[in-house]
């Protein structure tokens, strides 16, 4: 199963540089919904797996690209450790280098951090062929950029990410979802108000009638935690969570366009027509909508956030919104110093980029 | 640039020659009378006497005056004064507080130093978001007792914090004794204003958690004042914790404390801090600042536990076990928070109070895994007697970050360049065993040649190209952080010291 390629995967590379033929960077394609389409030749990583190394006692784990996140989370559930950022998978496959490129985080986002905050070093092959280290598998190393962040959420268009090192946490004692029917200005008030506590607060989310607290931490914290906040306790926390971070809750069972707005956090209730569910205490909002992309995106805008047409709807759009001016040259200027010749996902991400 | 050579405080070894870079275009009359169109006289620093304070930052050994230092207080002012630079091909060199250790902020002879010491203003505190906006040049302690009253703080906390600035946090991503628990600068800042040295107004990062495109934000954190001025700067703050203690721990040998902090991460425990002191640093802070440490021990752990009263008091028991279980000779629990505040006044004095058992003190910053301490500690007593230089270690034990702290006396000749070849040494061992050059402090001038230790050739050009596409013209704090790659024509000759290094080190280690 565990198998090394990454020379393989750099002649191909290096093939494609000398054709001047673009390469889509395939993982196992369970995000291929997300971003625009791009119809270049598959550059297959999945065959690039297998965990390099992991001490929990450092908590630290290094895994190759291809590496299923099913497989690398089971290895760590066995010693007790998780990814706290708890990506989501969308799909049975879903490889590790995927789910850093796309930089997607779960429900513990707002107080465990995201994908990035994890991320400790990548190996990268980049837009020249060459194979190049950032970061390490240390938890601080300052020296040089921080390119191995950068590669979270670039989509693959900065180079094609072969290893990952990630930080790790041993996971939580204890964990308890309450339950309280609310309404939305409510649910936002009271999940902001506990956030700003000193309480073992690691998930929010409200579905349109209930908001759902999670308490993760030391038996007596949670405990205490559930009599100050008070709430029905749900039956089985683990399964909810899991349905939230992998969108099979019904909410997400519909033909309609969904976007998801990241706005700040304490946002008041947007004025757009449509269903919504809220997560990240309020910081990530999904929305089943027809309305169109300008009027979602001038709202999460002036919000101080942005919306991105997740999945359905008019895909020939910018699927992700186009930043100011100055931060898109500085996008076009860095596509250029890494991959000058616009060979690595191109579109995935931005038109022109 | 570079005409002037650096100055190695009076001892004047190597000169550092910096590359050559477009040739500025105006003198040094011409550009003041430029400047006084964009700031008050006041504003404006250019004799020997005024230049003096700015000739170096906190790694003093390095020191060189700048042409001319400008402090100003608008934005506006400092996009007015990049430009400026821009079009004369003027580097520009930012400051904070000018604590930085790897020499980030030292100045170039013909270039400007952009003081943002004016920029001293929190401007907006929302405790119900939990972020504050604050200008650069505020102290990163002043964040914290600004935001008390709503229970709040800012959690990076370097032992420089009562004078760093924000903006020199971001520019190093600085750390603190509690980063394993609650990060480094880079997940602590949401969003952030740059001036770029054309003179661009750009935000990164926003009010939300994320957002679309590549991670600027990140980019942005540790760049070292080389990619844009840091002109503005929204924080995260983080909930006071109901309850903070700290557990000492004191061990007749030093590798049983290594042992014990793996043992409590092993226990499924991440502590609030996990400070590590040898014996002589143990030795100095209590002689300095009389906090109680045991000083015939080897080796002392702080191991704080922070969060709700119930889990404080739940975890207390599980680390006195742990680290007796450990061999500890001694375990002492804070009876109070005076005693706490006593227990970590100690560490966070240790840099000064080590300073005062010699002359000079050069403070070095790597990490490892940490499983690897004992035998870094362990080839760090034989390089302490084969280079004959005391050394006393500190170390964020929790994170894998050592802080060696090598005694000489640079008036005795030749001192202080052993002392740097042992610290090159310990920079090199700290690859050896899979971890980097700097945890916290910084490239700055003063580790471009380890850099060839952790990196190939390749990542070296690569990490030009990212400083290309922010300032092209190379003109932002030159010749700091990413030394000049061996195949790089297109960029600049070589300094000698690169040279020296890539004809032993030319090709990255494994
Ligand atoms: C006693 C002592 C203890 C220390 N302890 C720690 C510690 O525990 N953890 C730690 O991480 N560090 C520590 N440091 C190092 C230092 O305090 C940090 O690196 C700090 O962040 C530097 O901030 P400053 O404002 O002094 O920056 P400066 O020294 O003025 O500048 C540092 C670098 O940042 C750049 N810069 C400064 N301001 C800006 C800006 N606004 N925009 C762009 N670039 C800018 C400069 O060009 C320079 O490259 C310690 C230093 C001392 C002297």
């Amino acid at each position: 199963m565990n198998r090394e390629i990454s020379k393989q995967l750099q002649q191909q590379v290096l093939a494609a540089i000398q054709r001047a033929q673009p390469l889509q960077i395939v993982g196992s394609g369970s995000k291929k919904f997300l971003g625009h389409l791009c119809d270049a030749t598959p550059l297959e990583v999945s065959g690039h797996r297998g965990i390099v190394s992991y001490d929990p006692v450092e908590l630290v784990v290094t895994a190759r690209a291809g590496t299923p996140l099913r497989e690398l989370e089971q290895t760590l559930a066995d010693a007790g450790q998780i990814l706290p950022f708890e990506p989501p998978c969308f799909g049975p496959d879903a490889t590790l280098g995927g789910t850093i490129a796309c930089g997607l985080s779960g429900p513990g986002r707002p107080f465990a951090g995201s994908a990035r905050d994890y991320v400790l070093g990548v190996k990268v092959i980049n837009g020249r062929g060459e194979i190049l280290n950032f970061g390490g598998q240390v938890m601080k190393n300052v020296a040089g950029y921080d390119c191995s962040r950068l590669m979270v959420g670039a989509m693959g268009t900065l180079g094609v990410i072969l290893e990952v090192s990630l930080k790790v946490l041993p996971k939580q004692a204890a964990e308890v979802t309450l339950i309280n029917k609310v309404s939305l200005p409510q649910a936002l008030k009271a999940m902001n108000h506990w956030s700003g506590q000193s309480l073992p607060l690691s998930a929010a989310c409200y579905d349109g009638e209930q908001s759902y607290l999670r308490l993760s931490g030391a038996k007596s914290a949670v405990e205490s935690a559930r009599q100050l906040i008070g709430g029905e306790q749900h039956g089985d926390s683990n399964a909810f969570w899991q349905a939230v971070k992998e969108h099979q809750q019904p909410f997400f069972q519909s033909s309609l366009p969904l976007w998801r707005l990241s706005l700040p956090a304490h946002t008041p209730a947007l004025n757009l027509p449509g269903a919504w569910f809220i997560d990240w205490c309020g910081a990530q909002r999904w929305l089943l909508t027809e309305c169109s992309a300008e009027t979602v995106r001038e709202q999460a805008l002036a919000a101080g956030g942005h919306a991105t047409l997740f999945r359905g709807g008019n895909r020939n759009i910018d699927t992700f919104q186009p930043p100011a001016a100055g931060v898109m040259q500085l996008h076009r200027h860095l596509k250029q110093a890494f991959d000058p010749d616009g060979l690595l996902n191109p579109e995935r991400l931005y038109p022109g980029l | 640039m570079g005409d002037e050579p650096l100055d190695k405080t009076d001892h004047g070894t190597t000169p550092i020659r910096e590359p050559a870079v477009a040739k500025v275009t105006i003198d040094k009359a011409a550009l003041l009378v430029r400047l006084r169109e964009i700031v008050t006289p006041d504003a404006l620093l250019f004799d020997e006497e005024a230049l003096r304070p700015y000739e170096c930052d906190a790694l003093s050994a390095y020191r060189r005056l700048p042409m001319i230092v400008v402090l100003p207080s608008t934005i506006e002012a400092v996009q007015a004064i990049m430009r400026l630079c821009y079009q004369h091909n003027v580097p520009v060199i930012a400051r904070g507080a000018g604590t930085g250790l790897s020499g980030g902020a030292t100045p170039v002879g013909n270039g400007v130093v952009l003081s943002l010491a004016r920029f001293m203003s929190i401007l907006n505190i929302d405790p119900e978001a939990r972020t504050a906006v604050v200008q650069p040049g505020v102290r990163n302690l002043a964040i914290s007792q600004a935001v008390a009253q709503h229970r709040l703080y800012y959690a990076p906390d370097p032992s420089s914090q009562i004078a760093c600035t924000i903006g020199g946090n971001v520019a190093e991503n600085s750390g603190g004794v509690h980063c394993l628990k609650y990060g480094l600068t880079v997940h602590n800042v949401r969003k952030v204003k740059i001036v770029t040295m054309d003179g661009e107004l750009i935000t990164l990062g926003s009010d939300a958690l994320d957002s679309s495109g590549y991670d600027l934000l990140a980019l942005i954190n540790g760049s070292e004042g080389m990619l844009g001025i840091v002109v503005e700067v929204t924080v995260k703050l983080t909930p006071i914790p109901e309850r903070a203690q700290v557990v000492l721990a004191a061990f007749d040998d030093v590798e049983k404390a290594g042992v014990a902090v793996g043992e409590v991460i092993a226990a499924g425990i991440i502590p609030g801090g996990l400070e590590m002191m040898d014996k002589l640093a143990i030795q100095a802070a209590e002689a300095f600042a009389q906090v109680g440490y045991p000083t015939d021990a080897e080796a002392i752990l702080l191991c704080e536990l922070d969060g709700t009263n119930e889990e404080v008091s739940e975890q207390i028991l599980i680390v006195r076990d742990t680290m007796q279980q450990c061999g500890a000779t001694e375990v002492r629990t804070a009876r109070d928070e005076a005693e706490r505040e006593a227990f970590w006044k100690g560490r966070k004095a240790a840099f000064p109070a080590v300073g005062r058992l010699a002359p000079d003190y050069y403070c070095m910053d790597g990490t490892i895994p940490r499983k690897h301490l004992p035998y870094i500690l362990r080839r760090m007593g034989e390089l302490s007697v084969e280079y004959d230089l005391r050394v006393a270690n500190v170390f964020h034990a929790g994170d894998g970050n050592l802080h060696p702290l090598i005694l000489y006396d640079a008036n005795v000749p030749g001192e202080l360049e052993r002392t740097e070849a042992f610290g090159g040494k310990i920079l090199e061992l700290c690859i050896e065993v899979g971890g980097s050059i700097t945890g916290e402090h910084g490239v700055g001038i003063e580790k471009l040649t380890q850099m060839h230790l952790q990196f190939g050739n390749e990542e070296l050009v690569q990490f030009h190209a990212v400083k290309h596409a922010f300032d092209p013209k190379a003109l932002l704090n030159p010749g700091k952080a990413v030394p000049t790659p061996k195949r790089c024509s297109e960029y600049r000759q070589l300094p000698t010291q690169d040279k020296e290094c890539l004809s032993d080190h030319g090709d990255k280690q494994a």
